[in-house]
């Protein structure tokens, strides 16, 4: 598209779309919440396994590959259960897909992948990648990723997405001959680069600061609870050692030998029950943690705000900057400093027939000038509209994710005061006995 | 485990204790009335088998173990004719030192006691000195422990309100098994401990055996020791292979309940800082801000729930294990110091049998020391039974007060988390909110 004068202007993804083909993405959003395209292909990730092969830099390495599953809706409710479409995928492959939605859709906070590497571990969770209860989570994280795209108003109907899930082969070719690639090299580095907005809008800058804490918060929690998990690990567990010297007293005691021995049991089952409950655990974590990644999609989207309003304002300055060059060259006036000015100053004025060369060339900027401005103003306003649309669907469906994380955290701390109850009652049964 | 000391179970004729109430002078002394007869003949035959029950024994075999039965519902019920307070801990400050007295009430209705009502305050080292007197006495009956002299561990203070409440809940419990006993509960020095003012007891305190006296009983033990037992009998043997066995078992779990309190401690400094998450996350929400708020009400709860817990564990389970820590210790004492009767008689014996001048004096000794014997036999006999009733109701109590415990910890929590769930039902029932994903 059209040039800015200066190059050190990131040229982000938005800008390379053309007008028709933002007027698509915004019909997409609006679109009602019933085409996504789980209302008609069911969708999962069903089968993890473990693969050798030669990387890319000829060495045998060892990964694990995904099985995607999809079949038609109405497939099942015809009676008959056709064997689903299927086929394998590693999570590079998904993180290409995110990066892809990533660049394409910038106004839409984007579903996160689950984290590549364990964090936030107490410590009789293993931190390794190939460890298969961590496989088995990433699964299921990884299923979640692909639902969740699929039940989004915009994310669902793109065909790269569709591909994903129905093309094994030669997907990763098509995937870069959108030339995606380019402008997320570019939008990488606008991303990081630091710039100071003159009127940001309010909003986004205050959404921004919720990611911020959000994503705050969000670690404290999962920092604290992995402690916790690992104490309450330790009490658990050195009960087992009541049921150990109980049944070694047992052995030298005539009337409180049974007591003793069965109360042992109990202990044994008291420690034993801790794994099972801070597995529960594990997958409360893995719904905060999934919302510790939407904090940073959402920070990413406010951040790509600030980007396009960036460039907008840019364009407005570079636009009134040449205006008011022309206006001095008309005039003959220097109001504004400038080498060339200095120079011709020293060097001896230009000719007439230069100067008629150079107001034209500064006509010519200046419109093309105005045409970037109004793009870029209309730019703003679209990403504005659409980002703000995806925002509310995104806090709605936030507050209610996360409500439903907490109440499935209160079943599971009944559930583990259930037991508690049940093996301490069955202890005293035995107690009595002794 | 050695089937004589349970099945060798001891007559009891009308009384509602198993042991005749008052052997404390004839154990020394060596008058015989018809229970001790009973008894001595009963443990005089050999002792292995339980089925060589003396004929002269007033009871059947089933009607005794009934007895037993009866006995240890009785303990709780109103035979006890003596009830013994230790509380009210006070200060006192001298020029030379600062202690801590307790007051000990006693109510009692024994005649033997010249009022019903007592009300005395005593320190440390006069429960120490009646402690003494006892072991002295009765040196083959097992006395209760008393609370150690200060605890190393945790380096606490002696004045610390804690320390001196686990303190007063033990010198409470030693007066009571003390008033339990069959024998001790009518010492004459523990009735002068219960009822005599403190001017009285100091001078009492002075007549005890001297010095001098008490250095020739512990040369003799030691000579005794140094000596060795020959030919101790098998259910003594059995007896102290049990005290080693129990002592380290005991030990043991000690050692794992204070570790559970160390690791509750440890959990506990984690979850304080779960309620103020969810507090100061809830800071930044709307919609979420009234369930975020209402877990963090909820880990708070159940974080005060478990330091109650903690403290219940400390408080009860703890001394009671402790105590019988040291009672292992004690059960081994009272093994040596019959072992060392035993030794001192078979001395006796090989110098009667090689010496040849002032044999009738020796062989006056030579009984005396053989009656000592059967006395000191005997008496452990009958008090290691009745100290293993009382071991297996305290710990069976303290066991299940534990479980009963945890059962009402989970309860509580259970029923915060029930409550928090009910508040997001209604509250999703008010606001109309409908599953939307």
């Amino acid at each position: 598209m059209a040039d800015s004068g200066s190059e050190d202007i990131a040229v982000i993804g938005n800008t390379d779309l053309t007008p028709s083909e933002s007027e698509n993405n915004l019909k997409n959003t609006m679109v009602e919440k019933g085409t996504s395209l789980l209302k008609k292909m069911e969708i999962s990730v069903a089968e993890a396994e473990k693969r050798t092969g030669k990387n890319a830099v000829n060495m045998q390495e060892t990964y694990t590959v995904y099985l995607i599953e999809t079949r038609p809706v109405d497939a099942a409710s015809e009676g008959n259960n056709p064997v689903p479409d299927s086929l394998w995928r590693r999570y590079s492959e998904f993180e290409l897909l995110r990066n892809y939605l990533l660049v394409t859709y910038p106004f839409v906070v984007v579903p996160p992948l689950p984290e590549k590497r364990a964090e936030f571990v107490w410590h009789k969770l293993s931190a390794d990648n190939m460890d298969p209860d961590f496989v088995e989570r990433r699964r299921v994280g990884l299923e979640n990723f692909l639902l969740r795209v699929a039940s989004h108003p915009a994310l669902s109907s793109d065909k790269i997405f569709y591909l994903f899930l129905t093309e094994e082969n030669g997907w990763k070719e098509t995937v870069f001959e959108t030339g995606f690639q380019a402008k997320a090299d570019s939008r990488l580095k606008a991303l990081h680069a630091t710039f100071r907005v003159k009127n940001p809008d309010k909003r986004f800058a205050e959404m921004k600061h919720y990611g911020d804490e959000l994503q705050a918060v969000i670690s404290q929690l999962l920092r604290v609870r992995a402690r916790a998990a690992d104490r309450l690990y330790g009490v658990y567990k050195v009960h087992g050692n009541y049921g150990r010297v109980f049944s070694e007293w047992s052995a030298i005691e005539k009337e409180m030998g049974d007591g003793l021995q069965s109360a042992g049991h109990h202990m044994d089952a008291y420690a034993a029950s801790v794994d099972d409950i801070l597995e529960e655990e594990e997958h409360y974590a893995d719904q905060l943690k999934e919302y510790l990644f939407y904090a940073d999609a959402l920070r990413t989207v406010c951040r790509k705000h600030e980007l396009t309003q960036y460039e907008l304002e840019m364009a407005v300055q570079d636009l009134t900057s040449k205006k008011q060059q022309r206006e001095e060259l008309a005039t003959g006036t220097i109001r504004t400093f400038s080498l060339k000015g200095m120079t011709s100053k020293l060097f001896g004025q230009e000719t007439p027939e230069q100067r008629e060369a150079k107001l034209k060339m500064l006509e010519t900027q200046i419109e093309e000038g105005e045409e970037l401005v109004k793009e870029r103003n209309s730019e703003c306003d679209e990403f504005v509209k659409s980002a703000w649309v995806d925002i509310e669907r995104f806090k709605e469906q936030k507050d209610h994710d996360l409500r439903e994380a907490l109440i499935s955290y209160a079943i599971m701390q009944i559930s583990m005061c259930k037991k508690g109850i049940q093996v301490w009652n069955n202890a005293k049964e035995c107690f009595n006995k002794m | 485990m050695s089937e004589s000391i349970v099945d060798n179970i001891v007559p009891s004729g009308n009384s509602s204790v198993a042991i005749p109430t008052d052997i404390s002078g004839q154990i020394l002394d060596l008058d015989e009335d018809d229970d001790l007869e009973v008894f001595s003949k009963d443990t005089s035959t050999t002792l292995t088998d339980g089925s060589s029950f003396n004929a002269s024994m007033q009871t059947s075999p089933a009607s005794m173990i009934n007895q037993y039965k009866l006995e240890e519902e009785e303990e709780d019920a109103d035979t006890k004719d003596i009830f013994v307070t230790v509380d009210n801990p006070e200060s006192h400050v001298t020029a030379i030192e600062t202690y801590i007295t307790y007051r000990v009430e006693t109510k009692t209705t024994r005649s033997e006691f010249d009022s019903s009502e007592f009300e005395v305050r005593r320190r440390y080292q006069d429960f120490l000195w009646l402690k003494g007197r006892l072991e002295e006495a009765h040196p083959t009956l097992i006395v209760h422990p008393l609370p150690e002299k200060f605890v190393m561990k945790g380096m606490v203070e002696r004045f610390n309100e804690d320390f001196i409440e686990t303190r007063r809940r033990a010198l409470h419990k030693f007066l009571n098994k003390i008033a339990q006993h069959p024998i001790f509960s009518s010492s004459e020095d523990f009735k002068i401990f219960l009822t005599a003012g403190t001017g009285e007891l100091t001078s009492h305190k002075k007549q005890g055996p001297g010095f001098l006296s008490r250095m020739g009983e512990t040369v003799k033990a030691v000579a005794a020791a140094v000596r060795g037992v020959r030919n101790r009998p098998q259910e003594f043997t059995d007896m102290q292979e049990y005290a080693e066995a129990f002592s380290q078992k005991i030990s043991s779990l000690d050692k794992i309940t204070q570790r559970i309190i160390r690791e509750q401690k440890e959990y506990l400094e984690e979850l304080k800082e779960c309620g103020p998450t969810y507090t100061l996350w809830s800071q930044s929400e709307e919609e979420l801000a009234e369930p975020l708020k209402n877990v963090a009400g909820c880990e708070d709860r159940c974080y005060k729930e478990t330091e109650e817990q903690v403290k219940h564990l400390n408080d009860h389970l703890i001394p009671v294990l402790h105590e019988y820590v040291l009672c292992a210790d004690t059960l081994k004492a009272v093994l040596r110091r019959r072992d060392n009767i035993q030794a001192d008689f078979e001395g006796k014996a090989e110098a009667l049998a090689t010496k040849k001048a002032d044999r009738d004096a020796m062989s006056d000794e030579l009984d005396k020391a053989e009656n000592r014997l059967e006395g000191a036999n005997n008496a452990l006999k009958s008090d290691w039974i009745r100290w293993q009733k009382v071991m297996r109701s305290d710990l069976r109590s303290a066991f299940i007060d534990t479980a009963e415990r945890n059962v009402s910890y989970y309860e509580k929590c259970l029923a915060v988390w029930e409550t928090f769930l009910q508040s997001q039902r209604t509250d999703a029932e008010g606001n109309g909110k409908v599953d939307s994903s």
